[in-house]
């Protein structure tokens, strides 16, 4: 008989991963930027399993004038899977808001990952911009899942705020490094009453395993499986470390209590 | 942050350049090792390693190309986005030895009106581009901070993306541009040699060397979100410009950190006035140049427009290059034939005989800046990127982020 780890969890351990009101069998999420087609994206997408997909609403045509130029939505099968825009892009609260809503009367999707990174170079989110917004969308009627520092404390403002998850980064966006904000991560996971979804830096499949073995609802990935030499391979592998992963979490790797000793060093002298 | 013109210390800069001509292969070697290690950023002596003569030598330069490339697909994908430049007005009252335009050059001129700008415009949409650059001589009188305000406002509802390369201006002149939608400023140095500068611009605004230099900072201030910065090459001997380039780089990603910077590297070209650069860079140059920065700035944008050959170009796709303008017009009005009828003759920055039509035949336009090298049209060369495994990306913004 297997002990699990003792931990007291305020949150639901569900059999699938639950955002909002919608449940889902995958717990990778997946994104859309720098593939070298439309075509190559998509059938990565397939292999990887996931059933919700990020896009930068900049790539995406927001006109609703079919814009063959501007196509990266049409790649994408609305029906099979949940289409999360993200605001890629926006600088501060209020050009986010802005492509938010832009976002939704084009796609019609309410669901939206708030990505507020005013750095170019290493594309780390504002926190102060993104409680705003969030705080904003939340009331707005968008499901917002909100793309952060591993900040434990803006991972609770967000929740209450009411988001639907929160986005911790492992790394920043495409740098491959892994899970450098661990102790972070961790204290997210432990106080979270919403899912967490480590999000950004996950450059190999291990990366993610890593990530749902600390407890981790979820994964997003992109760029480890945009440049990869064989994409669709790629996406494969990154679904059967999630899977792993998890499995693991859930089994618990917490080290087996052993069965009580007939003898008790320490407080035999009680006895 | 005192402006970059203050700081531009002359005499680090002979020292990096000192230490490229005497560098050896472990400096070369120890600069590509900091690449490699995760998160360690390259210092200006590493990039002038880079650009050192012994950096060419194989293996080295081929390592170069492999560590750019994989920078490049890393943080950019394995995507190319598109530009298209619009060429507003050739009107300039600065006298430049190098370029077409120059005042004293007696070529034909015309400034579009803001409804031309918009047909040329048209035109540039259809061909798929979503990103415009517009582009101007310096001319207080007919390029007029109003003057570009209004064109970027015709384009902003139609255009995610609305960059701009004119003349210096103040802050306060750059901030309506921005208010319209303006999004990205590019201001290129052309040589940052003060000698060689002086020598090149003869007269007018354009002789201010640290007034140009400071302009990126005054667009940042503005409000702009991008800053494109470059060097013309032919001017000042290259890896001095490489060195200085890149300090410019080094200083704009402190100080205007939140605006996406581009640098891009353009040879020189035959232009009206018949310049002959003073010096030459060679393809295996410019490629380790391009290697370079990619290697101490793998964020950064480096732009290749139509100055280089079809064949240059194709091989720069996967060696850095993340902006690529195609099917370009270097004279106002080259797209769609507009302002034809304004075109007019100056001489010494005079109009001459002004009262006879200039159209003499149907082919009458417009005189380029310079001679473009790589003619295929945006289709063709979006074709090729296909086959190069690349994802040729039109539409990489909103407008509405440009909006105050």
């Amino acid at each position: 008989m297997t002990d699990k780890p003792l931990v007291v969890n305020a949150r639901d351990e569900p059999q699938q991963l639950r955002i909002a009101n919608r449940e889902f069998r995958s717990r990778l999420i997946m994104g859309t930027g720098k593939f070298a087609s439309g075509q190559m994206m998509a059938s990565a997408l397939e292999a990887s399993g996931a059933e919700m997909v990020t896009v930068a609403l900049r790539r995406a045509d927001l006109s609703g004038m079919g814009d063959k130029f501007a196509n990266i939505l049409t790649f994408l099968d609305a029906k099979k899977y949940v289409l999360l825009p993200n605001t890629s892009g926006a600088r501060n609260a209020e050009e986010a808001c802005r492509l938010a809503r832009l976002g939704r009367e084009a796609t019609g999707s309410t669901w939206l990952k708030l990505e507020i990174h005013p750095d170019p170079r290493y594309l780390l989110p504002d926190a102060v911009e993104t409680l705003k917004a969030a705080e904003m969308l939340v009331k707005e009627g968008f499901t917002v899942l909100p793309y952060i520092n591993a900040d434990p404390v803006l991972a609770k403002r967000l929740a209450d705020a009411g988001c639907a998850t929160v986005m911790p980064l492992g790394s920043p966006i495409g740098s491959a490094r892994g899970i450098e904000t661990r102790a972070g991560i961790e204290i997210i996971i432990e106080q979270a009453t919403v899912p967490v979804v480590v999000d950004a830096g996950l450059g190999a499949p291990s990366h993610a395993a890593e990530a749902m073995e600390m407890g981790a609802d979820a994964v997003l990935v992109n760029t480890a499986i945009a440049i990869a030499a064989d994409p669709e391979r790629m996406a494969e592998a990154f679904k059967y470390a999630i899977i792993a992963g998890r499995a693991a979490y859930e089994i618990g790797l917490a080290l087996k209590r052993k069965e009580a000793d007939a003898t008790s060093p320490l407080t035999g002298f009680l006895e | 942050m005192a402006s970059f013109a203050s700081s531009f210390d002359q005499r680090a800069l002979g020292e990096l350049n000192r230490f490229t001509q005497n560098a050896t292969l472990a400096d070369v070697e120890s600069a590509l090792a900091r690449s490699e290690a995760n998160g360690k950023r390259l210092s200006l002596a590493d990039f002038a390693a880079l650009v050192s003569p012994v950096a060419a030598q194989p293996p080295y330069f081929e390592a170069m190309a492999q560590r750019s490339h994989e920078l490049t697909v890393k943080h950019f994908g394995r995507v190319m986005r598109f530009f298209a430049p619009l060429y507003v007005s050739n009107e300039c009252i600065n006298v430049c030895k190098y370029c077409g335009f120059s005042r004293d050059n007696p070529i034909l001129r015309v400034t579009l009106t803001a409804d031309q700008v918009a047909a040329e415009a048209r035109y540039l949409r259809e061909q798929g581009f979503r990103h415009i650059l517009l582009v101007a001589g310096e001319h207080p009188h007919f390029v007029s901070e109003h003057y570009l305000r209004d064109c970027v406002s015709r384009l902003h509802p139609e255009w995610p993306s609305i960059s701009l390369e004119v003349g210096p201006l103040e802050t306060g002149q750059y901030v309506p541009i921005v208010e319209a939608g303006g999004e990205g400023l590019v201001v290129y140095q052309e040589t940052y040699d003060r000698e060689v500068y002086d020598a090149m611009h003869v007269s007018g605004p354009k002789k201010d060397f640290d007034w140009r230099l400071e302009a990126p900072e005054r667009g940042y201030a503005a409000g702009f979100k991008r800053l494109g910065i470059g060097a013309l090459l032919g001017l000042a001997p290259w890896r001095a410009e490489a060195i200085a380039l890149a300090a410019h780089a080094a200083y704009l990603l402190k100080k205007c950190w939140m605006a996406q910077l581009t640098i891009s590297a353009p040879r020189l070209r035959p232009a009206a006035g018949h310049f002959e650069p003073l010096m030459n860079m060679s393809d295996r140059e410019l490629v380790q140049f391009v290697c370079a920065l990619r290697i101490a700035f793998p964020e950064v944008g480096l732009v290749l427009s139509t100055r280089e050959s079809a064949i240059l170009r194709d091989h720069l796709v996967p060696l850095g290059i993340t902006l690529m303008s195609a099917g370009s017009h270097t004279e106002p009005g080259g797209y769609t034939g507009q302002g034809r009828e304004e075109l007019h003759l100056t001489k010494g920055g005079r109009m001459v005989r002004p009262e006879l039509p200039m159209i003499q035949s149907e082919g009458e336009h417009a005189t380029v800046q310079f001679e473009i090298a790589d003619e295929r049209s945006p289709a063709e060369v979006a074709a090729r990127l296909q086959q190069l495994k690349y994802e040729p990306v039109w539409k990489d913004w909103e407008g509405a982020l440009n909006e105050a």
